[in-house]
């Protein structure tokens, strides 16, 4: 048994965390060999080949697959399919933008965001935002995954894999990149942070997600957003965490003014520690905390940033 | 150009799931069901390209249970023009996969030549996020997914797609399939005489083997279960309590 897994390369780099715990998902399956591809691709080929457990490594360097465009994307993952019998990647938008129509292509199905792997036909994940869990056993001759990779140990490094480098598959000439709207940041990264701190209506401003921005400098923490701050124009969309944003488990996770309908935690309840400030003690963010401070964030969330 | 909108009825995202005791899967029976709300926004974008001109009509199109007619008329009530329903299924526990619903959808491609079709980016019940992709990919279409902002330019659209990083904008050739993300619009609320016209508006109803779609799954459902209940955590009385506590539990 192999497993190509898709990389996520952005701008050039490796997304290593993802990475390293997908190659741990799948670790059990077979032989991993980790697809690389960008107009610049060759930094992160090498540093994928340091991920244990990595047997090769494919560099596929082209101008046409520079900004993770669908279609010529799922056009080389196809061109290499035939050696592989599970084709994976982390959950990534960029994964579920590509992988669908990958599996379609093979005519498969696509099994998303994957929490756990059963066996080489079984696999499990959360359906329904979370609120089940469900088991499902594949027919298909390929198997095309997404990975939920924060429930995943990260597989360690010091490998040094073969890199192999490879064309792309052609260019379909269907859609074209114009550009790309990326905050820059010194925090962590919201999906692989050790802490993250999230703000949500309760914050009421822009200017105000400044108390929370503090508090999560303070812990070196990556911040997050519930999609009503985010609705609300308080936070870029890169920030919701949810059933529909990002899903995050880190070891703390601080939600403020955060009601914790179930599309919200269906983002963050698998962080091991939750601290929920609220000034209202009926939220239902309080059933999933192990610490809830109910009180106004205006006064708590200084007074906590100034005693850590 | 014709838009077509493919509308799932699932459950209502206020319900509260339930899982059932056998593990068969969620229990459907008597709960409220909804049109997915990712496909609301996709059939409000449909109707304010038709207001502004650039769409000549829109096809709201479900696959499922007989039942998913009610979903159809809320699309029609909202302004799509007519609405093709596609039986797959008598038992609402039945969801049919996003392969076989794309070759559906392929087919009413093929038989409508819409220049557009909007899907939403996420069914709420089985969380795929796949559908839009798989009938791109059927079709040999383009593709932009995610979509916060849609322009439609004569042959090609400039689409903003919520990714990761922030914002990404791309170009795609027509026909394309977009799917569309939380904030491109706010959905209308379908007015009372709307609703009373809606009941007039064609409703056509079709078989997979209309088709030429066998939706037998590729995925065997094993078993359905709760996920673990997180242990009820604890209030504390002030900010100092806290530091003091996650210092305890050496989170910080
Ligand atoms: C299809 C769909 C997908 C969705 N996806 C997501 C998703 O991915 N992520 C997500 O987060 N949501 C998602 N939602 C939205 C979700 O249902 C909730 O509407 C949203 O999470 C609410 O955000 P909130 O908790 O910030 O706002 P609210 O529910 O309005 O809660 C605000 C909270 O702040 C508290 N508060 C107010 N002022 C103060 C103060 N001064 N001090 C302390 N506390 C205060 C209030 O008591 C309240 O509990 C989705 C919804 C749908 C329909
Ligand atoms: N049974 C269905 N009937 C109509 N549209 C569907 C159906 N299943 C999926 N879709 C469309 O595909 C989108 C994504 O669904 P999914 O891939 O299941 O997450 C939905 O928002 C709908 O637009």
């Amino acid at each position: 048994m192999a497993v190509l897994l898709i990389g996520e390369v952005t701008d050039g780099a490796l997304a290593m965390d993802a990475t390293a715990k997908s190659v741990a998902a799948v670790a059990g399956l077979g032989d991993v060999t980790v697809l690389c591809a960008g107009a610049s691709a060759s930094a992160a080929a090498a540093e994928a080949a340091t991920i244990d457990g990595v047997a090769k490594v494919l560099c596929a360097e082209d101008a046409v697959l520079g900004h993770r465009l669908a279609e010529p994307t799922a056009d080389l993952i196809v061109s290499l399919a035939g050696d592989y019998d599970h084709i994976v990647a982390p959950a990534t938008t960029d994964a579920k933008n590509v992988m669908p129509r990958v599996a379609a292509l093979l005519d498969v199905m696509v099994i998303s965001d994957l929490s756990g792997v059963v066996d080489a036909d079984t696999f499990e994940r959360p359906i329904y935002a979370g609120n089940a869990i469900q088991t499902v056993k594949s027919s298909d001759a390929k198997k095309v995954l997404t990975i939920r990779a924060s429930g995943f140990d990260a597989a360690g490094t010091g490998n040094s894999a073969p890199v192999e480098n490879i064309g792309a598959a052609g260019d379909p000439g269907l859609s074209s990149w114009v550009e790309d709207k990326v905050a820059e940041s010194d925090r962590p990264e919201l999906t692989s942070a050790g802490v993250v701190v999230s703000g949500g209506r309760g914050v009421g401003s822009e200017e105000d997600f400044a108390l929370i921005e503090k508090l999560a400098d303070k812990l070196g923490a990556a911040v997050g957003a519930s999609r009503a701050a985010v609705d609300s124009g308080f936070a870029p969309n890169d920030w919701q965490v949810g059933q529909t944003g990002k899903v995050v488990a880190p070891d703390l996770y601080v939600a403020v003014g955060i009601s914790g309908a179930i599309q919200h935690l269906a983002g963050m309840k698998d962080s091991k520690v939750i601290v929920a400030i609220n000034k209202d003690e009926e939220a239902p963010i309080f059933q999933v905390a192990d610490y809830g401070l109910v009180a106004d964030l205006f006064s708590a969330v200084p007074e906590l940033t100034e005693k850590l | 150009m014709k838009v077509l909108v493919p509308v799932k009825r699932v459950i209502d995202y206020n319900v509260k799931v339930r899982v059932k005791a056998d593990g068969s899967g969620v229990d459907l029976a008597n709960v409220k069901m909804s049109m997915n709300p990712f496909d609301e926004i996709a059939v409000e974008e449909a109707i304010r390209l038709k207001e502004a001109g650039i769409a000549t009509e829109v096809v709201a199109v479900s696959i499922g249970v007989k039942q998913s007619q009610e979903t159809l008329r809320t699309a029609l009530a909202m302004g799509a023009d007519r609405a093709i329903l596609v039986v797959a299924a008598d038992d609402v526990h039945v969801d049919i996969e996003p392969l076989s619903v794309a070759k559906i959808l392929k087919g009413i491609v093929d038989e409508e030549q819409p220049g557009l079709v909007l899907c939403g980016k996420q069914a709420i019940d089985n969380d795929m996020n796949a559908t839009g992709q798989m009938l791109a990919a059927l079709l040999g279409w383009s593709q932009a997914t995610f979509a916060s902002k849609l322009e439609v330019e004569g042959d090609s659209a400039k689409v903003t797609r919520e990714v990761d990083g922030g914002l990404q904008t791309i170009e795609v050739k027509m026909p394309a399939i977009v799917t569309v993300d939380l904030r491109l619009n706010e959905p209308r609320y379908a007015s009372l005489p709307n609703i009373m016209k809606a009941k007039k508006k064609p409703l056509d109803e079709k078989a997979p083997s209309d088709y030429g779609v066998d939706v037998t799954p590729r995925l065997e459902i094993v078993s359905t279960t709760e996920p673990e209940a997180r242990k009820a955590g604890i209030i504390v009385g002030s900010v100092d309590e806290l530091v003091s506590k996650l210092k305890e539990a050496g989170a910080i």
